[in-house]
């Protein structure tokens, strides 16, 4: 099974395809993972869950649902989330905000500093190209992310994480310059093992993080703090230590292996205009740096700033601080091109800092050698530059002056190289900046390396961070010898996929961050910003909208025991050799959002889809079943159901079809929630018509109406309001004759309909699938499996809209078509297990081994373990116990095989999960260990005692005791059962020669298997010779003719007519029936049977029929074409004998045959006056259209009631019908020369045949499948299977289908050569047998019956029918009967266990 | 005295209730810990004579659910 895989192409033909699928990733070992879910708690990423709709959450390590299959997690993971792809260094921005949010601070250190070994600093200070790619902008505001960074780092010393770093290595480094790409490299280097030596020209470390930012906004101590983060790991800074003649990196060369070299950009632009040498002019950078090294520089009383970056902001704030009197930025652009930070703009003119914007210096006014002021001249703005931002030009004549005693420049920086002068290999671009490769940073020069602003030219600190990181991994290569460039060209993609923007995300302000009082600051360099309170912070984070869904925190990493977790990996591409396709691509619901202004569906939380409401009706669902409505979590007392949202409606949705479901669904809902609800509950479905067409259905409907009280309401509901703001919908709606109602209620249920999806129809696409107007796959009814393309098959609600009995139908004919084309690769890939001599323990004391599964913290975190193991080892018969980590991994099975070599063990208990799901699989152990597998038994103390009792670990721990003491006396008793099988006769029989009976019939004989086919009359072909054309319009006859020809020609088919079924005897694979034909009796022998008996239209006393020649029934109305081209009036009368006392269910097909026959009258002859009696109208799916043709050729549609009933008087050769109109609210008069009944089809009389093979029959005298939904052709007991009418009222496509299902599940029994039965089976001691018989009358199965030896009477059990249930055994009046494996001794020992 | 604590046997059948146990345990649903199950292939196994063994040997309840 192959899951989260798509079909991406598909090549070649039937027999011989070429299939191209396409894995995602799963991230979790489907093979290792135990399903434990300890992934699931830890995983921070909290998303909708689709599985309840959206009503409740789920994780991004998660299980879709309970039951899910392959019953183990996945991990739901797209594409890197922006504000990593947009961080210049690449941290893993969502997993460090997720940590945040739960308040992991350590954690998120980690993460952070796995790239970044300076957080505090850079949650101050960096720009946050992050917070612009946010995608929470696209709901309110950036998450903070940059403050997060820093929040993680005020609540946990980032010193005290632990850094990983690998052994120590004898080469050295020496790097030139402590800013952040110097840092960087030392850091990274030393997690490889690598030491280095900073040289640092300044007295302190930390280069422009140090002397260009100043402490206001990054406290020294914090930056003295996280250098120590590098210098713990054993680097060395030397201060105060340039490079120059004395030092130069030749001399490096010599000690170190390599060089790198991240001096910065240090050195200001001149303003470059008159009088910019004057005492009083000086640079930005020089400023700061002063400031920084000694708390003071000369500060002016009037101070002009010049520029418009951080530097800027940053000099005239400190400027305020240093007690200027006046500080203004002259800037050239407006605000909104300014580069500095908006909220150090906002920070700076908080400080009184004063901004002149569209100005630019002209000349620097000098009294006396010293600044007195600056002439500027006014800008507008022009042309979009390089840079994208328009370009400044100046305003002629606009000149004007500004009064100063000092002017700072703060025009840009470059890097100041005069430390290299005596190095001439040093190599430089033509910016100015040096000289490296983009990727590897490698200079020209070998061993020499550059980073940072020195190589970029003026960027920023993480930029510079990464830099670093970088050119640790190329020097780590280098000196490895490795080539430095191979893999790190960084794939890019241009369409990634995230999760989407929620459409229903309410908006949350991003938080503000607390700040010094600006009237504090002057004077001082406090730090403005004070941080993030924990909660606030955390709140902040919860904000992430997770766009990457898993947040790669790698916390399930580190809690996933069995190491089943790998975010490594990728995508699998692979060609798969196949024969033949199924496409099964099924239905999504109808999404209503598209139609709010009527539904209201996304605005009122009241108003829910019914599958919104399966989920609240649901025990496993977000309420636990409890029903209350969304808005307020009261209990409602009215709810209105509307059908038909999205189905049978072409106007607003453009779905013209039946959803063929929902009616069924929605009188279910209603009905449980009825059960459901506290008190009284007023349930109403607003229907056109109630669509209840399958087997059983209509009993439930009526059971609906009559004993639960639902409402069925004949309108179609045009507005729904929303009462104020009480949550509560008024619905206005018209009654049949026609009065306007409006009627509150608490709760509106969105009865929606199926659609293919886009992902369905893109498959369609891609493999050449035709589809027809509704989206569904293009077929016909006579082929109703077949695509456009040969060899691939469509089955289930994309090949039309249905329920599940009928879709699993279609998949098991589906199989059956398929596999006509494969029968003779069958068995040709498989493979037998070879397994040790078992060895016989019967005469041997027990000698019971006890394993004690932890299933990691499963049972182990809450059970004591240890202390059962030491219980168990107490107990009778036990001679060994041990408890293991995981006992059903690989290696433990094989010492647990080893064990019970060693230990010479004849029982084992394993104390885990369930046998449901790994009985099989320790089973497998003891075989392998030479033990017969039915001396096992698992005692289960995970799903039914740690699991749910965790909250008292004392008390799941002697429970858990109890269980283990249970399942050894069980053992102690157990005893070797040796495995059943039978041989198959490998042939078939089919009963019933019409469709269904002929398609089983080939479909059986296409794969092989030799098949008789028997049918009662001279004729093949049933009901279907009466049809002239099936719905779809295809002519059913010469389709007839060709298919008997088919079965007659076939090699594999034996058609035996006049021939009737005398008695049957036997058990699956080996049936003997007994047939008599012209030629007399004869017995066939078989390993399967197919029962197609059919069924027919059923004769009425009703309406004159019979008494009157122009009163007809189904196609015998068509049989007189003159007579039909004649009439005037042609009338039909619907559900007559059906839907009522004696057949209360629907005939199914009658509507759709009656409609499609008054569209013949209508097209044949337009001005024909054709009338349709109906209660409702059933043209289920895609026969919806027949209805809407129909109407609009103007046949003319009249609802009638069962209590007024139409009636039908003779009128010479013509007739009167009578019947209510309730649209007119008045009693009409029919004229008409025809009428025409639809009465209801009932099976043929089988009886006998349902004796002979014990098959049951429903109340209705239809065949009694398996089970209703799930498998809807089998018989209880094996071997038999049924097809056609005689399991329900059905149409010929249906049939098709249906009886190339029955064939399929046939073939699953006759592909065998011999069949493994369940050896749990009933045993008969018949020296205790009185020959009562009650055994043979509570057997469901015919599985045990009287048969008479010498004269008594005994009991006979047969294995192969046996299902183990134990009814025999436990009504045994005589004890008589045992079932092995579940012997009454063996259940007394477990129940005496118990105390 | 500790307030009484019933001890239940419960015979579950392994297609349905028995899996329904299986099922609360996967949904992490929380409940007493007085009931100690007997799998059996079908409710139909349970013979009397089980229910009233465990009575004599000192259960306080019995479920039987198929």
């Amino acid at each position: 099974m192959l899951t989260g895989t798509e079909l991406e192409a598909l090549e070649g033909d039937p027999g011989n395809f070429s299939a191209r699928v396409r894995t995602q990733p799963r991230f979790v070992d489907l093979d290792k993972c135990t399903s434990c879910g300890e992934c699931e708690k830890v995983c921070p990423v909290v998303l909708p869950d689709e599985f309840d709709e959206g009503l409740g959450t789920r994780k991004a390590a998660y299980k879709k649902y309970a039951q899910a299959i392959p019953g183990v997690f996945a991990i739901q993971k797209t594409d890197r989330a922006p504000c990593r792809l947009s961080c210049p260094a690449g941290l893993n921005v969502q997993g460090y905000v997720q940590m945040v949010k739960e308040g992991k601070y350590e954690r998120a250190l980690e993460i952070i500093m796995d790239d970044l070994p300076l957080p505090g600093v850079l949650g101050r200070i960096c720009p946050h190209e992050c917070e612009d790619a946010c995608r929470r902008c696209d709901v309110d505001e950036p998450v903070s992310i940059c403050r997060l960074k820093r929040l993680a780092a005020d609540q946990f010393d980032p010193r005290q994480v632990k850094i990983d770093c690998m052994e120590e290595r004898p080469e050295k480094v020496a790097i030139v310059g402590s800013g952040p790409a110097g840092l960087s490299a030392a850091y990274h280097l030393a997690r490889q093992g690598i030491k280095s030596t900073i040289y640092e020209a300044l007295p302190k470390a930390g280069g422009m993080l140090r002397v260009g930012i100043p402490n206001h906004r990054l406290p020294e101590a914090i930056l003295d703090q996280e250098i120590e983060v590098i210098t713990n790991l054993g680097v060395e800074i030397k201060t105060s230590t340039p490079l120059g003649p004395d030092l130069t990196v030749d001399d490096l060369l010599k000690d170190y292996k390599a060089v790198y070299l991240a001096v910065g950009a240090h050195k200001g632009y001149d303003l470059a205009v008159e009088g910019d040498d004057a005492d009083g002019v000086r640079q930005g950078v020089d400023f700061l740096r002063e400031v920084n090294l000694t708390g003071k520089t000369q500060v002016g009383k009037k101070v002009l700033i010049i520029g418009g970056g951080n530097v800027a902001i940053d000099v005239s704030r400190a400027a305020v601080r240093l007690g200027a009197q006046s500080v203004q930025i002259v800037y050239r652009r407006t605000r909104t091109e300014m580069p500095a930070w908006e909220e150090e703009i906002e920070a700076a003119e908080a400080e009184d800092v004063q901004i002149e914007y569209l100005a630019a210096p002209q000349e620097i006014l000098v009294e006396g050698g010293k600044v007195k002021g600056m002439r500027c001249i006014r800008m507008e703005l022009g042309e979009p530059d390089s840079s994208g931002r328009r370009r400044p030009v100046p305003v002629p004549g606009s000149e004007f002056d500004l009064e100063a005693d000092q002017v700072v420049a703060a025009i840009g920086q470059q890097p100041d190289f005069s430390a290299f002068e005596g190095d001439k290999e040093v190599e430089y671009t033509r910016r100015g900046t040096l000289e490296a490769d983009g990727v590897t940073y490698a200079t020209p020069r070998e061993g020499v390396f550059a980073g940072g602003d020195a190589h970029t030219g003026p960027w920023n600190a993480i930029g510079a961070v990464a830099a670093g990181r970088e050119a640790a991994v190329s020097i780590s290569r280098f000196i490895d010898g490795k080539d430095m460039a191979d893999g790190r060209v960084p794939i890019t993609k241009d369409d990634p996929i995230y999760r989407p923007v929620p459409t229903d995300m309410p908006k949350a302000a991003r938080a503000s961050m607390p700040e010094l009082e600006p009237a504090s600051r002057r004077a001082t360099f406090d730090e403005v910003e004070l941080g993030f309170e924990p909660e606030a912070g955390q709140a902040e984070a919860d904000r992430c909208l997770n766009c990457s869904y898993c947040s790669d925190c790698m916390e399930c990493v580190t809690v996933c025991a069995p190491g089943a977790i790998d975010h490594s990996m990728v995508e699998v591409e692979r060609e798969i050799r196949v024969g033949a396709v199924v496409l099964s691509a099924g239905i999504e619901p109808f999404d209503p959002s598209g139609m709010e202004d009527t539904y209201h569906h996304r605005s009122n939380p009241n108003v829910m889809t019914s599958l919104e409401f399966e989920r609240i009706l649901s025990a496993s669902g977000p309420t636990e079943g409890h029903l209350s409505r969304p808005s307020d979590h009261q209990v409602p007392k009215k709810i209105a159901w509307l059908q038909c949202v999205g189905s049978r409606d072409t106007n607003r949705c453009g779905n013209g079809y039946c959803s063929s479901v929902c009616c069924m669904y929605a009188v279910k809902d209603a009905m449980m929630a009825k059960e459901h609800a506290d008190g009284e509950l007023d349930c109403a479905i607003f229907n056109m018509d109630m669509r209840t067409f399958g087997k059983e259905y209509e009993k439930y409907l009526t059971r609906g109406e009559d004993q639960s009280g639902v409402r069925f309401v004949k309108a179609r509901v045009h507005t729904i309001d929303e009462v104020r703001d009480t949550g509560d919908l008024r619905l206005r709606y018209f009654t049949e004759d026609g009065k306007v109602v409006d009627e509150q209620f608490d709760m509106v249920v969105l009865s929606v309909g199926l659609r293919v999806s886009d992902e369905a129809v893109a498959l369609a696409e891609r493999l050449g699938v035709e589809l027809n107007e509704n989206r569904f796959v293009k077929h016909d009814s006579l082929t109703p499996l077949s695509t456009s393309r040969p060899g691939v098959f469509a089955c289930g609600a994309f090949n039309g809209p249905k329920d599940i009995p009928d879709s699993v139908a279609e998949s098991s004919a589906a199989a059956c078509i398929a596999g006509a084309g494969l029968a003779p690769a069958r068995s040709t890939l498989t493979r037998t297990l070879e397994l040790p001599a078992e060895i016989d323990v019967a005469d041997d004391e027990p000698r019971v081994g006890v394993f004690v599964c932890n299933c990691g913290l499963n049972i182990g975190g809450i059970a004591d373990v240890p202390a059962i193991v030491d219980y168990a080892k107490e107990l009778d018969g036990v001679v060994y116990a041990e408890e293991n980590m995981f006992s059903c991994s690989q290696d433990t099975q094989e010492k647990i095989t080893q064990t019970i070599k060693e230990q010479k063990l004849n029982r084992v208990v394993v104390a885990a999960c369930t046998p449901r799901t790994h009985e099989p699989l320790f089973q497998f152990t003891l075989q392998n260990a030479g033990l017969n597998p039915h001396l096992f038994e698992m005692a289960n103390i995970r799903n039914q005692c740690t699991w749910v009792h965790s909250e008292n670990k004392d008390l799941a721990t002697s429970k858990s005791k109890d269980l283990v003491r249970m399942g050894v006396a069980r053992a102690r008793e157990l005893e070797s059962i040796q495995p059943i099988s039978v041989n198959v006769d490998k042939a078939a029989l089919v009963i019933g020669g019409g469709v269904a009976g002929m398609f089983a019939a080939l479909g059986l004989a296409d794969q092989g298997f030799p098949t008789t086919l028997v049918e009662k009359s001279s004729q093949l072909g049933g009901r279907a010779l009466d049809v002239k054309r099936t719905h779809d319009g295809r002519d059913v006859q010469s389709f007839l003719t060709s298919l008997i020809e088919r079965v007659g020609g076939h090699k594999n088919l034996t058609v035996m007519t006049d021939a009737e079924v005398l008695g049957a005897s036997g058990y699956v694979g080996n049936f003997e029936t007994e047939v008599k034909n012209g030629k007399g009796p004869q017995t066939i022998s078989h390993g399967a049977v197919v029962v197609a008996t059919g069924g027919a239209p059923t004769d009425t006393e009703e309406y004159l029929y019979g008494q009157h020649p122009a009163v007809t029934r189904w196609h015998d109305l068509e049989q007189d074409p003159q007579k039909l081209a004649k009439a005037d009036t042609v009338t039909f009368i619907q559900c007559v004998g059906s839907r009522n006392d004696p057949r209360p269910y629907c005939s199914r097909i009658c509507c759709s045959t009656t409609v499609a026959m008054a569209i013949d009258i209508k097209q044949n002859k337009p001005d024909t006056n054709v009338f349709v009696l109906y209660r409702d109208i059933r043209t289920f799916g895609e026969r919806e259209a027949l209805y809407k043709q129909a109407r609009e050729l103007g046949v003319i549609f009249i609802r009638y009631a069962l209590d007024r009933k139409p009636e039908v008087v003779a009128a010479g050769d013509g007739l009167i019908v009578k019947v209510f109109d309730p649209i007119l609210g008045a009693p009409v008069e029919i004229e008409t020369d025809l009428l025409n009944l639809a009465t209801a089809i009932e099976p043929n009389r089988a009886e006998d045949i349902a004796s002979f093979y014990k098959l049951p029959l429903t109340e209705d005298r239809f065949f009694m499948e398996a089970h209703a939904k799930l498998r809807p052709v089998d018989f209880a007991s094996d071997g038999l299977f049924m097809a056609g009418l005689a399991h329900y009222p059905k149409a010929m496509d249906e049939s098709i289908a249906q009886a190339m299902a029955a064939a399929s599940r046939a073939v699953t029994v006759l592909s065998k050569d011999q069949i493994q039965i369940s050896p749990y089976v009933s045993e008969v001691d018949p020296d205790k047998c009185i020959g009562c018989g009650l055994c043979e009358e509570v057997c469901a199965f015919g599985a045990i019956h009287l048969e008479e030896v010498d004269g008594i009477k005994r009991a006979k059990n047969i294995q192969a029918s046996c299902k183990g249930c134990g009814l025999c055994a436990a009504s045994c009046p005589q004890e008589a009967i045992d079932m092995l494996h579940f012997r009454f001794h063996q259940i007394e020992a477990a129940v005496r266990a118990v105390v | 005295m500790d307030e009484f604590e019933p001890k239940i046997v419960a015979f579950l059948c392994n297609w349905c209730a028995y899996a329904g146990a299986d099922l609360a345990g996967v949904s992490r649903m929380q409940y007493p810990a007085n009931v100690r199950s007997v799998r059996v292939m079908c409710s139909g196994r349970v013979d009397p004579a089980f229910i009233v063994q465990a009575f004599r040997d000192g259960v306080d309840g019995a479920l039987v659910a198929g």
